[in-house]
């Protein structure tokens, strides 16, 4: 059976090659083009958030480059091997495989851990290891389906919260009020103010799901845990009003789970504040 | 190449075990078709299950798309929506793509391509198929009882998926989900310790290891990854069934308040099921990827007429890979409040497995050089296994940097990203199968001009849908969103909505193009004969279809499964059991 096989089933017109070939080829152009005309991020508004940017368009050259090459190798030996005819021998050496095989390790390496740690690490730092100096502490809790904000007051005090306390109309953080912290705080919902130009540390807790805290263009996102008091930290760079979006499903209200920022001068958010009524 | 015989575990054993061959075909239709413990005929079965499964996991898709499209139309509920949304995510990944690809294919493939009569332990193989039935059918039943189905997402993080007050779908629909998705584990731990015994113990003499063909290999790989990391999950499903019905806190922390009442939950952590869920959850991907890069490897050697670019390396990146990927799964936790130290080892660690994945994307690609390319379906659907890799892998890139995934975590772009990945490069595995082991099937080929045109509707609304979407999440959008109208950031995504939407329908059209396609051609197909590819790997040395017992006297594998244009031989290939 093997000496005068019937006629595969495929005809080797020259047709689908040619199509194949231009198909990735539009396909790898049209990705590419699609990044100016479809990939827009939201303006950048923190000072780490210039690093994740950075990283992202270290990403979208390197593996861009790589991206062409690929599909364009691909086009060419779809439209170059295609059907019958004389070609040299296929068979490659243990020696050349093995060549092949170190190109892609080391490029990937370098490219990929290279992005990691030497284009990455900087705006990493700045999000979780570095101390700011200064900062303007609030905490803001989550839950179903709404953000609470929760300000220190003058004594930059934050006054202790018991579950036992939540009351959705009048204490839904569950204030203590025999914490004389407590006595000065201030607490809305979903109005989170502050200053530009300074370091800004938010303590993030969750009441009953988990949550998480995102605006895009502080390039900030961090999930609130229940049973844990998180943080995250930024510097806002640039006044103006902005969403806080929840990236976890938290239920059937996720999709309206909004709050707002406004970022302004800090005189602006501290006479905005002492407008507000203390918790108790 | 792999023409050595080795020695020690690399050398084949002298007798295949399995039933012999002068053991007759069962009689009777229960007993052939139904509860038959032929690995054929089990491979078939999982592959229509999951066949039947895609419809409902593509009508939940088209469902999707209405939604977020025409969110004004509100053809769902929100409530309704998040069941949809988990719903086709769990039903996709487990019940039609592991199915399909895994359970199917490596059924059928196994036995046949290492010169076996069966599996090693066929009953063993019939009660995993009569397992994951039963799953199916209560993973189904969820969408009718009270609440709904399971609506915490296909991760099921608590407590979301803990407590029946944090979800409607969090009542009797998502216990269904832990149910079914404890005996699709149940399933699919004894479909590799199956594979991996038969692999081992049940190859035709001659068959070293080094002599399998890459499918093989990566069924193997694949067989060992799920029986490795799967477990863990079984146990996160009982400790999370423990918090739903037996008051135990193994996820659930004190102090959780709903509507002002104290739960008595106390002492748990809910990123406690988070590691257990990626634990399996990140091996699951290349337990299901690595399949289909296998496969490529196999359609791409017989339809281009040379040996694949470079077969031992690819086994060893592939076992690399493995590796890696079972020491990766924090990659989906960055902003979880993790230690970020810890972030970063996992981000060092994910991003290294570009290293060996584009080693497997190059032999892919040098697959082709001075090849003779035959365009049948089964090589364009691999050549565009080829494109859709690379595509989605370099996007795995932004995702395993830790610092750009702060930008990209729960976004658009990361549904885009793993669509490719464990939907489009799968799925057109599973295809590329289906184009070239047809004959082995049903004696019969599938018709290619149908074929081309179904290749043509996915390829290009597929990559269209899901390269969108990650431009989508760079402009912010994110996703498991009923509505994004509400958002001023997410105006600019929102704009590619409908273009998505129509694309998505285009495949979906597509894919029934192929369900018609295999319906008709089992039937009505054109007659195949032994070796219709003029392949040389051990299957095509069998009737088509493939009779009970395989093949008609022990075979012997006499060289390398991919000894295609031969050096010094006028013919063009020589078929692994020829001298």
């Amino acid at each position: 059976m093997s000496s005068s096989p019937a006629a595969p089933a495929a005809a080797p017109g020259r047709g689908l090659p040619v199509l194949l070939a231009l198909a990735f080829v539009a396909c790898a152009l049209l990705i590419v083009l699609g990044v100016w005309t479809h990939g827009r991020m939201p303006t950048l508004a923190s000072r780490h958030g210039a690093s994740i940017d950075a990283v992202i368009r270290y990403l979208l050259v390197a593996t861009g480059i790589l991206f062409l090459l690929g599909h364009g190798v691909l086009a060419f030996f779809v439209l170059r091997y295609a059907g019958a005819g004389e070609r040299g021998s296929p068979h490659a050496s243990a020696r050349t495989e093995w060549r092949w095989a170190l190109v892609p390790v080391l490029v990937m390496c370098v490219l990929a851990e290279g992005g990691v740690l030497i284009v990455g690490l900087p705006a990493f730092r700045q999000l979780y290891v570095d101390t700011p100096a200064d900062p303007w502490v609030v905490e803001v809790v989550g839950k179903q389906f709404e953000w609470l904000v929760h300000y220190p007051g003058a004594d930059g005090m934050f006054g202790e919260s018991r579950a036992e306390l939540v009351s959705d109309a009048r204490n839904p953080l569950g204030l203590d009020r025999k914490d004389p912290n407590v006595k000065d705080d201030v607490w809305t919902r979903g109005q989170l103010r502050l200053p530009v130009g300074r370091p800004v540390v938010i303590r993030l807790r969750a009441l009953d799901v988990i949550h998480s805290f995102t605006v895009p263009e502080f390039r900030v996102k961090q999930d609130l845990i229940p049973g844990f008091l998180g943080r995250t930290q930024f510097e806002p760079t640039r006044a103006g009003k902005y969403e806080i979006a929840c990236a976890e499903l938290c239920g059937l209200g996720h999709y309206r789970m909004r709050g707002f920022i406004e970022v302004q001068e800090q005189s602006e958010v501290d006479e905005w504040l002492s407008d507000q009524d203390p918790a108790f | 190449m792999a023409e050595r015989s080795g020695s020690g575990v690399l050398s084949a054993p002298t007798a295949p075990v399995g039933h012999a061959g002068a053991h007759s075909a069962p009689q009777g239709y229960l007993r052939r078709y139904v509860f038959s413990t032929d690995h054929k005929v089990i491979g078939l079965q999982y592959l229509l299950t999951a066949m039947f499964m895609a419809l409902v996991g593509g009508g939940l898709a088209a469902l999707i798309r209405v939604q977020v499209a025409w969110p004004t139309l509100a053809v769902v509920a929100p409530e309704t929506y998040l069941s949809v949304v988990t719903m086709h995510g769990t039903i996709m990944v487990f019940f039609v793509v592991s199915l399909a690809l895994v359970s199917g294919f490596g059924n059928f493939l196994i036995p046949l391509q290492i010169g076996a009569r069966d599996m090693a332990y066929p009953l063993l193989n019939a009660l995993s198929y009569w397992t994951i039935v039963p799953g199916c059918l209560l993973m189904l039943l969820a969408f009718f009882v009270e609440g709904g189905a399971a609506a915490a997402g296909w991760t099921a993080y608590p407590p979301l998926s803990a407590l029946a007050e944090a979800v409607p779908g969090s009542g009797l629909g998502q216990t269904l989900w832990l149910l079914a998705m404890a005996l699709f584990i149940a399933s699919f731990t004894m479909g590799g310790l199956n594979y991996i015994t038969t692999i081992l113990n049940c190859r035709a003499k001659g068959m070293t290891l080094m002599r399998m063909p890459l499918s093989v290999w990566m069924f193997f790989v694949s067989a060992i990854l799920g029986v490795l990391a799967f477990p863990p999950l079984t146990a996160a499903a009982l400790m999370l069934l423990g918090d739903r019905h037996l008051g135990t806190s193994f996820f659930l922390p004190g102090g959780l308040v709903f509507g002002e009442e104290v739960l008595a939950h106390e002492g748990g952590t809910p990123l406690l099921f988070q590691h257990l869920f990626w634990f399996l959850g990140h091996p699951e991907v290349y337990v299901i990827v690595l399949p289909a890069v296998g496969i490529a490897f196999d359609v791409i050697a017989a339809h281009a007429r040379r040996p694949p670019f470079g077969y031992r390396i690819s086994v060893w990146a592939t076992l690399l890979i493995a590796f890696l990927s079972m020491i990766v799964w924090g990659h989906h936790m960055y902003v979880s409040g993790m230690n970020p130290l810890v972030g970063e080892y996992f981000s060092i660690a994910t991003v290294s497995i570009t290293a060996p994945f584009s080693v497997l994307g190059i032999n892919l690609i040098a697959s082709l050089w001075r090849a003779k390319i035959r365009f049948t379906t089964a090589m364009v659907f691999a050549l565009g296994i080829i494109s859709v890799i690379g595509t989605g892998g370099l996007g795995g890139l932004y995702l395993g940097t830790s610092t750009s995934d702060i930008y990209f975590h729960d976004s658009y772009f990361v549904v885009g990203h793993f669509h490719l990945m464990i939907g489009v490069v799968t799925l057109m595995g599973t295809f590329a199968a289906c184009y070239h082991w047809f004959p082995k099937m049903f004696g019969r080929l599938m018709d290619e001009r149908l074929g081309k045109l179904h290749f043509w509707l996915t390829y290009v609304p597929m990559m269209a849908v899901f390269v969108l979407m990650h431009y989508q999440g760079l402009s912010g959008m994110l996703r498991r969103y009923y509505d994004h109208s509400m958002y001023a950031f997410q105006a600019e995504g929102i704009r590619l909505a409908r273009t998505i939407s129509y694309f998505a329908f285009a495949a979906i059209a597509g894919q029934l193009l192929f369900l018609v396609n295999f319906g008709w051609s089992a039937l009505r197909g054109r007659r195949a004969s032994e070796n219709p590819w003029e392949a040389t790997s051990m299957e095509w040395n069998t009737a088509s279809p493939a009779p009970h017992g395989n093949f008609e006297a022990d075979p012997v594998a006499r060289r390398g499964p991919y000894d295609y244009a031969p050096p010094g031989s006028r013919q063009d290939f020589a078929p692994q059991w020829t001298a």
